[in-house]
This record gives C-alpha cells, structure tokens and sequence, in this order.
C-alpha cells in the first residue's frame, strides 16, 4: 500500500491538477487556520481576565463607607458613616478565626518631594497585611510592620517608579522624602505585577497619616482577608455575616441599599472567571463550527474530484486496478493534501498568533497572549484528515464499484 | 480461446426489460482475427463487453482460456482483465495527464510489474507502433490515429491472450484507419487472439472471419479472405 509507485502515482496526480489540489488545500488550510486564530483569541481573552485579578489577591473583601440612604437607629438619612481604628478590632473580635488579617487604608494625593525633584503620588496609610493583600513583591528593604504602627514611625515604603522617577538611579534606601510637609525615611522599595501605575503608589504606616492629620482614628477603607480554607461558599457567608454586624455596630437599616459596601474580590473573580469561560466557550464552538464547514468543503471537493476522475477510474479499472487500488490511492491522495495543508493552515495561525500579540491587542482588545496549545492544535488537524478521509471514502468507494463499463460510456 | 454457450443478456430500462443477446454460441482459436458485424442495436458491444468482462452474462457460459468466466466479484474480474485481456477503445480512452510511455506503462502498473522494467517494455511497444520518438508527449499533442496506436500498443504491453478492439477505427479517418488496422493485422500474424466490432464492411474484410450479428443472435459466421490493410498506406 505504501510503495514508491502508489506515491509516484499520487504525486503526478497531485502536480497534474493543480487546480483542484489548489482548492482541496484551501479549504483545508482555511479551516485550521481560522480555527487556531479564533481558538488562540479566546485563549487571549481569558488570559486578560485572568490578568486583571491575578495581581492582587481573591481572598478579599474590601469594606467601603458611605452615607446612608434610609433614617434609622433615631439616625436621619443621608449620615455619613466613618470607620475607627476600634471597629477593626472588634471585627477581629467578632470574626477572629475567619480572618487571615485585617488592614485599614487611607488613601490621599499629594506632592511628594526628594532633594530638587518632587512629583504627584498617591500614598497609602496602611497596616502590614496590605502587603499581602496586594501582592506587593520587596525589591530591597522591607515593608511596613505592626511595630511601625505602633509606634507611628514615619517611614515609607515606595514604588519602584517613584525611585525612578525622584531619586534618579540614587539608592533611595534610608533617604528622607518630603510628604504633605513631614520628613518620611524610605525603608523600602517595591514593584508589582499590576503594572507602572501600581508602581507610583507610597506606604505608609496609617497610625502615622492619622497622627499628621490631627491625632485622629478615621479610616478610609478596610480591608480584610479571610482565611481560604473557608472556600466559596463560606466566603459568600462571611461577606452577608460581616455585612449585618457592620450594620448592627454602626446603625444602619439592613434594608439601606447603601451606608456600607462590601466588594468581594472573589465573588468578582467568580463571575468575571464565569463570564471568560462562557466566552470561550462561544468562541469555541465557532472554531468548531468552521471546522465542520471544512469538513463538508472537503467532502463536497472529493465528491466533485471523484466524478472529476470517473472516467479515469473507468480506464484504470479496464486496465486491471482492483476496487482497492482505486480506494487507496484516491483516500492516500485525500490523506496526503488535507495532512501537508492542515499542517500549513496551523503554522500560519501559530504564526499569526505571535504576529498580532502586543500592545495594541492587549490595550484596545482586551486580548493577552492569544496562543493554542499545540496539542490542540494537531488534534483539530488530525481531526480533520481523518474527516477529510472519510469524507473521501464514501465518494471515492462508490467510483471504485463502478462498472468500467459504465465509467467509460461516461462521455 | 474463447467459448462461448447460449450467452444470454437482457438490460433493465424502467418496468420493461431489453433482451439484447439472445443464445449466442461462439468460439474464438487461437490467432483468430475476428470481425463482429452489425448495425447499432444488434449487441456486438454488448458481446465485446461481456467478452471483455466489463459486463456480466446474464445466462449461459463463457470460458477463457479454459478457466470459466463466472460470478466474479470485482477484484478477481480486475485480475483476470488484467492477466487475459487488451482493451482498444473508440474513443482511444488514454489518461491525459499521463505521456505515452506512462499510459502504455498503465497495465502494466497493475501487474506490479517493477518500475524500470515497465518503462522499457512500454517503450519496446511504442517502437513496435511507430512512436518511440513520441514517448514523452502528452495525449493531447498526438493525432488521432497516433493515439489510437499508443492505446494499441498500451492493450499490447500487457501480453494479453485476447485483444478487444471496440470500433478501433470509428473515429478515424479511412488513410488513419488503414494504418491502425495494417498494425492490428501485423500483431495477428505475430499469433494474437484479436477480436474487432465494427460496421464498416471495409475494415471487416481485413479480418480473417465475420461475425454478423442481428437483433441478438448470430446471423451469419463465415470466414474470408483477408485484405490486406499495407498496400492502402503509403
């Protein structure tokens, strides 16, 4: 079946007729190509949600206030709700083995100075878990700690960008940098995955941003960690739980649509991991359905190759060419053009994949990295041979049964 | 060679059924030349087919060589065509994208026949037609009666008992056709079993014995004197 001279014959076949290897290929390479560029896509989609959430962590909730909406407690509507140093306490009171760890934030801008150099940065008022929360990464020195904290230091932590851009390549370690007029000693210096942006943030300890602004206990925002081990389900719990002992402490109507606000990070992830896989699951089956459209292509091309040949195979038949001379050597042809075109189809893809990834995709597209595992991608290719193939079988079965007789009056 | 008992053959067209060979006896020795005459519609190329095991007999008997010509399912028929049996066609039937040498090379192919050893033995019966020089053009770049000899020497190549020649000359011209059947009579004398249907009395008479067939059966089996096709070809 695989001699030289089956091959020798196919080869001829195949540089005799250009044409119709031409379109059989086409098809052939269309179909793959397409399916691997969609497929690569929706690779590249998910890659991006998984981007976005990727560089903080999901075991979060962040705790927001806000002013209330409905009168309650002997309270009017529309008061402002504050958090105190106090209530993280008593969160931790109240929900101590749920919480990995618990950090306040107080979030302001401001000129940020170094020597002649100074610049617009946002900084940040936090506790030691931030670090976690954030996953901020220490190039050199370390982070902010509870004894920071305590004991109200004024030491920052900045971002790499911030180095770069005030201190000019200078060691920024152990300098003093001007914040909103007090001298702060940088004891760290961090980068983060998140990108440039995250890079132009400052820490700072937030006993210390409240002892500036007056000795007070407000907090901005609280953010906590729970334990992982909760899962899920035990995540969704804890968030309705925190939700009503916040509003029990601090009186606000259970039926307040606002007054407090809990983002769940992970509840986000869920539904935005949820929303990527429903998408890719759409865009899947549009690959596949060009797939099956290149099957039937292909079929329909065999069909028209055979009747093409009919004649020929009549010839051969006269000739002496058994039923399965003729069976193989039309399948070996069909075998030979969809593999060496699938195979052309697929590296195209690959090679568009790499081509198009970058910057502008990534920004205005949302897709990252769009790439096919090359498992799949011979899969679909040997998928579609073997389709091709049987495809091709029934056609090329039916011409091999086919009276020479009849073949040849075929004029 | 050939021996043939009460062949009977009918075709279906719609509800009613064709009876076209209805009790044919006939034999064919050895290095016979054989006409078989008659007007369109007598079944000569239904006997040729049958012959040619292109066809099935319906009922009756049809021996080859000794072995019996019957319930063959496809691969053995394309055997037995293969082993017994040269086809010429009117219409010549050479495979375009394939030369000369490769469409006389063709049966051969399907002997298995090695691949340096079919080229030299189709080129040996492109010489004995004439067209050695025109081994590697294509169908398309040959005249008529050149491809009829090319389908000659492509039926020759495989050493067949029998050649079967279907109208061979039906669409020539009578200067190409002489030549044609000046070749065929040169492969009888070498000893080969040739048969011919035709209906052109002309070239029957360059045969050694007339078949005339109407409406199915046998009308007249007579043997003649041969003319000679040389002395019409310059």
């Amino acid at each position: 079946m695989f001699s030289r001279d089956i091959w020798k014959e196919i080869f001829e076949a195949i540089q005799k007729n250009k044409l119709r290897t031409f379109l059989t290929g086409f098809t052939v390479a269309l179909g793959i190509f397409i399916f691997v560029t969609l497929f690569g896509m929706g690779n590249g989609l998910n890659n991006t949600f998984m981007k976005f959430f990727g560089n903080d962590a999901t075991n979060i909730f962040r705790i927001y206030p806000s002013t209330t909406t409905i009168p309650y407690g002997g309270y009017k509507a529309k008061r402002q709700i504050e958090f105190k140093n106090d209530d993280l306490d008593d969160i931790f009171k109240e929900f101590g083995p749920l919480v990995q760890y618990l950090t306040p934030r107080i979030r302001r801008g401001g000129v940020v100075t170094y020597k002649d150099k100074s610049d617009n940065y946002a900084t940040y008022g936090v506790g030691p878990g931030m670090q976690f929360a954030e996953k901020t990464i220490i190039m050199k020195g370390r982070y902010i700690n509870s004894m920071d904290v305590r004991e109200k230091s004024k030491y920052a932590v900045i971002g790499r960008m911030v180095e770069k851009d005030i201190f000019k390549g200078e060691d920024a370690l152990g300098k003093y940098i001007d914040v909103a007029g007090s001298a702060f000693r940088v004891i760290g210096v961090f980068q983060d995955d998140g990108g440039d942006n995250e890079e132009r943030n400052i820490f700072i300890p937030f006993t210390t941003r409240q002892l500036i602004e007056g000795n007070n206990d407000r907090v901005d925002q609280i953010t906590l960690a729970f334990n992982e081990s909760i899962g899920y389900s035990g995540a969704m719990r804890f968030q309705k739980q925190l939700d009503r002992y916040i509003r029990k402490k601090k009186l606000i109507s259970p039926q307040d649509p606002r007054g407090i606000f809990i983002e769940n990070v992970a509840d986000n992830l869920k539904r935005n991991q949820d929303f990527a896989a429903v998408l890719k699951i759409i865009i899947s089956g549009i690959a596949f359905a060009v797939i099956i459209s290149g099957i039937i292509g292909i079929s329909n091309i065999m069909v028209f190759v055979v009747k093409e040949r009919t004649k020929e195979i009549g010839i051969r038949k006269a000739m002496g060419a058994t039923p399965r001379t003729i069976t193989s050597t039309i399948l070996l042809e069909s075998v030979f053009i969809t593999a060496i075109f699938g195979f052309i189809g697929m590296i195209l893809g690959i090679v568009v994949l790499n081509f198009i990834q970058g910057k502008t995709l990534e920004d205005d597209y949302f897709i990252t990295k769009p790439a096919i595992d090359s498992g799949m991608a011979i899969f679909v290719t040997i998928l579609l041979v073997i389709c091709g193939t049987l495809a091709a079988y029934v056609p090329a079965r039916k011409a091999a049964k086919i009276k020479p007789i009849v073949a040849l009056r075929d004029e | 060679m050939i021996q043939i008992e009460n062949l009977h053959k009918s075709y279906k067209m719609g509800s009613n059924s064709l009876h076209v060979l209805k009790g044919i006896n006939f034999s064919v020795k050895e290095g016979e030349l054989v006409a078989i005459m008659g007007s369109s519609g007598s079944g000569k190329s239904t006997l040729l087919n049958i012959l040619g095991m292109l066809d099935e007999l319906d009922e009756g008997s049809y021996d080859l060589d000794g072995v019996p010509i019957k319930n063959l399912n496809e691969t053995k028929a394309a055997n037995y065509r293969n082993k017994f049996l040269g086809f010429v066609f009117q219409s010549f039937n050479l495979i375009n994208y394939k030369n000369a040498m490769e469409n006389v090379a063709l049966p051969l192919y399907y002997q298995r026949v090695g691949r340096k050893e079919r080229q030299e033995k189709a080129l040996k019966y492109l010489d004995q037609v004439g067209l050695k020089e025109w081994a590697d053009h294509l169908p398309s770049e040959l005249s008529g009666g050149q491809k009829q000899r090319v389908a000659i020497a492509r039926a020759m190549a495989a050493e067949p008992k029998v050649l079967l020649a279907d109208e061979p000359t039906g669409a020539l011209d009578s200067t190409t056709s002489y030549e044609v059947m000046d070749l065929i009579q040169k492969i009888n004398d070498q000893g080969n079993t040739i048969l011919i249907v035709t209906h052109e009395e002309d070239i029957a008479h360059m045969c050694k014995r007339i078949v005339h067939l109407k409406d199915g059966v046998i009308l007249e089996d007579k043997k003649v004197d041969q003319v000679r096709a040389d002395q019409y070809v310059q």
